[in-house]
């Protein structure tokens, strides 16, 4: 049995097992949090990484997309950065070590390693389900992170940006967050890349909204061109918490994000704004999951991608409503404008409803720039290309301009239009 | 200014041929005004004016300045000072008001050779002309034309043509949807644009706006020719007594 495992691990696959060895004595935490791991990493030898046989990956084969994975290096140097918004407090992470300076005014926080080496994080390293490959990953190998807690009634004026800079090797980073009970806060997190080195980053965020807690949390990735990157955002959403997720894919070789989430207090709202901007040679996935497990929650979910050059995209969203789970509003839309006939997007909507009195919706579409839209900025005297382009940033700008703080929209907008300067 | 030579135009994706054989001209200065029955080309006509692709002119030839511009571009078109207000103004949603009308004119400059403008010679211009065209600023907040009554939409396109400072006007019936208030404030707008160098070809079904645009042509326009030209009295008598004798006399 282990001589067939041996023969048919992909180098991916050796190379995690053999990084475990190699790192285990030096990764944060012993007894319950030690015997997590080799669980999660005994799991992972046995099951190897998911194919597309494995239906949660049925569009993205982990197996044969992951060809390396860049060992831990230890000596590699990353510093942190400006925050994104003026005045934001910077949490960093640099080559996934969680560089503690303050503690922010009004949070209370302490480093990832902190709860492993305590012990008390042995309880977070679990798998969802057992196509959880990047829980599984994740937490046979996380080193730091933070532990977030923010207090009931507390109301941040400021961003939290959390700054994840990667310039080699590998990093594996947790960040469980609880937002107190009437909370407000709007929490960056960044992923960044120096250097061209390949790195491979996983990331797994556990967000608790407790009651009437609002919340916006914005994800933006700007990994390297040749970087691996595996995230994961679980939540739960009291009564009538609401949460505003913002995901900006605009880098990386290989991307799955996953976001599972569950409403499990009446009134609770989702939102979900993704925009995954895509070229070269790259694979992205964002795969949601959604559970509204009770009656009157309400969600809505807007995906929107361009493609240029030979970029692959999938978007996964499901949508479960409970039996009991009367009145749900849901609605899921997913929108893509495909600029290169060499570019491909797969989006897989799936709806499964076990109450009778409850809304929900899908739809999907392809589209081109529209024809009319062009003419009109053409019959002003903007050349074509140029024109082209203000359409492509509008199409995404969109979903920008819901976010209403008037710096974070323009920063946003102008590393959008960057990007799309530099693939159109 | 302009000089149609029995122009022949279809629809590129059909072949529908719309505009047979029209002549027309129309100097620097003048205000001529199209009328016609439904059907008769004058949107067509004005799209083909301004470069739309929808649309393959088969024979003739349409001189502006003395040269062809049937190889320009839409844009190429505007740069040169060509403007057509269009009779339907399309929602940009995500395309900032402000951000277009910035983009627009620059572009045109530079295609000009022209510097472009510094951000407060521009915000003062729109400030300006939004002010005479009584356009709120809350409207140029918005993206382009997204949730403008038809009105505001109206409106906003002759704010454009007065920013843009074209050389020839093509309006497409400006008129329709507006009320007598913002009927007035868009002649108003049309008639501060009128001088000896430009030219503005007015298309509309009705009197009623000639009467704020007084024009000094007025050209009937019929199954794709103009059958009819005259003064401003030729309006008054298409409002009294209809299309029918004149397409009757052509027949």
């Amino acid at each position: 049995m282990n001589m067939q495992t041996a023969i048919t691990m992909t180098a991916a696959e050796t190379a995690l097992v053999d990084a475990y060895t190699a790192m285990i004595g030096e990764l944060p935490g012993e007894g319950a949090v030690l015997s997590a791991r080799d669980a999660l990493l005994a799991d992972l030898k046995r099951q190897g990484l998911p194919t597309r046989r494995v239906e949660a990956w049925h569009y993205t084969d982990l197996r044969a997309l992951l060809r390396a994975v860049p060992a831990h290096d230890p000596s590699a140097f990353a510093q942190r950065v400006e925050p994104l918004v003026a005045g934001s407090s910077v949490l960093s992470v640099l080559n996934g070590k969680a560089d503690v300076k303050t503690a922010p005014a009004g949070i209370n926080l302490r480093s990832y390693a902190e709860s492993l080496v305590e012990g008390v994080a042995a309880a977070d390293l679990i798998e969802r389900d057992t196509d959880d490959a990047i829980g599984r990953i994740n937490g046979s190998f996380v080193r730091d992170g933070f532990e977030i807690e923010v207090p009931e009634g507390t109301v941040l004026e400021q961003p939290l940006e959390l700054q994840l800079v990667q310039s080699a090797g590998q990093s594996h980073s947790r960040f469980p967050v609880t937002f107190g009970a009437n909370s407000r806060a709007t929490v960056i997190e960044r992923h960044l890349s120096v250097g061209d080195a390949a790195s491979l980053v996983t990331v797994v965020s556990d967000l608790i909204l407790d009651d009437s807690a609002e919340i916006t949390w914005i994800i933006l990735q700007q990994q390297g061109a040749s970087d691996s990157h595996l995230a994961q955002v679980n939540f739960d959403l009291g009564a009538n918490a609401k949460l505003r997720l913002f995901i900006i894919n605009a880098g990386g070789k290989l991307v799955r994000q996953e976001i599972h989430g569950v409403t499990t207090g009446e009134g609770a709202d989702f939102q979900l704004r993704g925009i995954n901007l895509l070229g070269g040679d790259t694979h992205t996935d964002v795969t949601f999951t959604l559970g509204h497990d009770v009656p009157n929650t309400t969600s809505k979910e807007v995906i929107r991608n361009v493609l240029f050059d030979r970029a692959k995209g999938v978007f996964q969203g499901q949508i479960r409503v409970a039996p009991d789970a009367q009145k749900t509003d849901a609605k899921m839309a997913c929108n893509t404008l495909l600029l290169s006939d060499d570019a491909d997007f797969s989006a897989k909507p799936e709806l499964e409803i076990f109450a009778d009195d409850v809304q929900c919706g899908h739809g999907a579409t392809v589209i081109d720039i529209n024809p009319t839209h062009l003419y009109y900025l053409r019959a002003r005297g903007i050349p074509e290309n140029k024109a082209r382009a203000m359409l492509v940033n509008a199409f995404v700008d969109e979903i920008v301009e819901e976010l209403e703080d008037e710096g974070l929209i323009e920063t946003l907008e102008t590393i959008i239009s960057a990007w799309l300067e530099k693939h159109a | 200014m302009l000089e149609i030579r029995n122009l022949h135009a279809r629809i590129a994706e059909d072949g529908t041929e719309i505009i047979r054989g029209l002549n027309l001209t129309v100097k620097a200065g003048e205000v001529a005004a199209i009328m016609g029955p439904n059907g008769s080309g004058k949107s067509t006509l004005s799209y083909i004016l301004s470069g739309r692709e929808d649309y393959e002119v088969t024979e003739g030839d349409i001189l502006y300045n003395g040269e062809s511009i049937l190889e320009l571009d839409p844009s190429e078109r505007a740069a040169k000072g060509i403007f057509l207000a269009f009779q339907y103004p399309v929602e940009i949603p995500g395309v900032a008001t402000m951000q277009f009308l910035k983009v627009a004119m620059n572009e045109q400059r530079k295609f000009r050779g022209e510097a472009e403008l510094t951000t407060p010679d521009f915000i003062r211009r729109v400030k300006e002309a939004s002010a005479r065209l009584h356009i709120n600023p809350d409207m140029l907040k918005r993206p382009l034309n997204v949730g403008f009554s038809g009105g505001e939409k109206k409106r906003a396109e002759i704010l454009q043509m007065a920013l843009l400072e074209p050389k020839l006007c093509v309006l497409d019936e400006t008129d329709s949807g507006l009320d007598i208030d913002a009927l007035k404030i868009v002649a108003d707008g049309v008639n501060a644009l009128r001088s000896p160098d430009r030219a503005v070809i007015v298309i509309t079904h009705y009197q009623r706006l000639l009467e704020y645009i007084v024009p000094d042509t007025v050209h009937v326009l019929y199954k794709g020719q103009v059958i009819k030209s005259g003064d401003k009295s030729l309006a008054l008598d298409l409002e009294a007594n209809g299309y029918a004798d004149i397409i009757g006399a052509a027949a």
